[in-house]
């Protein structure tokens, strides 16, 4: 039951994650790229990640794509028209793709963990929002704060390039 | 039975679309939706591993799913600034193709 949960949902997630790229028209790569985040939640939920899942779905699914459509349709861009391909540039794009997918599959077959199953967990489960939130409090108290000031600095880098004229 | 191998090559095979789509499009907001699938893809292999770690209370190892909560956190920032860059090019150049954008071209 959870082997077909996992390839369907892998199936979805990566199909939608090909359209995204293959799409030519922005607005339908940003959908199918929603498409392909909530397909990736699902598979965080299924390796008992709940609060990835959930903040996967609230933050990427949500806030994320919505910022992407809003400066697509703010930029009304329009597909693209199709414009002569540069084939040495593709074929090379293409060659060092696949080359990089045969490098990972050939790591991943010659590793011995690969072909074990996920061990089971504790049966009465503790929650794990409770701890994830315990170990990010008391054992990453510092990265956390200093995120909260990275995000501080990006939420005034974006204002400032965002002002009429630069100086 | 699901491997830890399914997962890594699900996670791969995500990665290498992203990879792709950041080689082969010219269009800069697509180029910037492959990043975030090469994002997500890492994010997968992490919360794969950290349920592959099972402690001995029988829970699995969140210290990765702490890693994976301040890589979305750094990656909506990162969205955020990368999209404002985004709209002041566009109002300088009037276009979203790369091949256009060619000043610091050799």
């Amino acid at each position: 039951m959870l082997l077909v949960l996992f390839w369907t949902f892998a199936i979805v997630m990566l199909g939608f994650g090909a359209a995204v790229i293959v799409n030519r028209n922005p607005i339908a790569s940003a959908l199918n790229l929603v498409v392909s985040f909530l397909g990736l939640s699902v598979l965080f939920v299924l390796l008992d990640a709940f609060f990835i899942g959930v903040i996967q779905v609230l933050v990427y699914a949500g806030a994320v794509m919505v910022l992407f459509l809003f400066i697509i349709m703010l930029l009304d861009l329009r597909a693209e028209k199709v414009r002569k391909i540069n084939w040495l540039t593709f074929g090379g794009g293409i060659l060092v793709s696949l080359s990089l997918l045969i490098q990972i599959l050939a790591v991943i077959g010659s590793t011995k963990i690969a072909k074990q199953p996920f061990p089971p967990l504790a049966s009465p489960r503790m929650d794990d929002v409770r701890s994830v939130g315990l170990l990010l409090f008391e054992n990453y108290n510092l990265p956390f704060q200093v995120i909260a000031v990275l995000v501080l600095v990006a939420t005034i880098g974006v204002i400032v390039l965002s002002k009429r004229e630069l100086r | 039975m699901i491997t830890l191998g399914n997962y890594l090559v699900v996670s791969g095979i995500l990665f290498v679309i992203g990879f792709a789509g950041v080689l082969l499009r010219r269009n800069i907001i697509i180029i910037f939706m492959a990043l975030e699938l090469m994002l997500n893809a890492a994010n997968l292999s992490l919360v794969a591993f950290s349920r592959f770690r099972v402690g001995p209370n029988g829970l699995p190892d969140y210290n990765a799913q702490v890693l994976v909560f301040f890589v979305i956190t750094v990656a909506a920032a990162e969205v955020a600034v990368g999209l404002a860059i985004i709209v002041a090019l566009f109002r300088v150049r009037h276009t979203t193709h790369v091949e256009d954008i060619n000043t610091l071209k050799f």
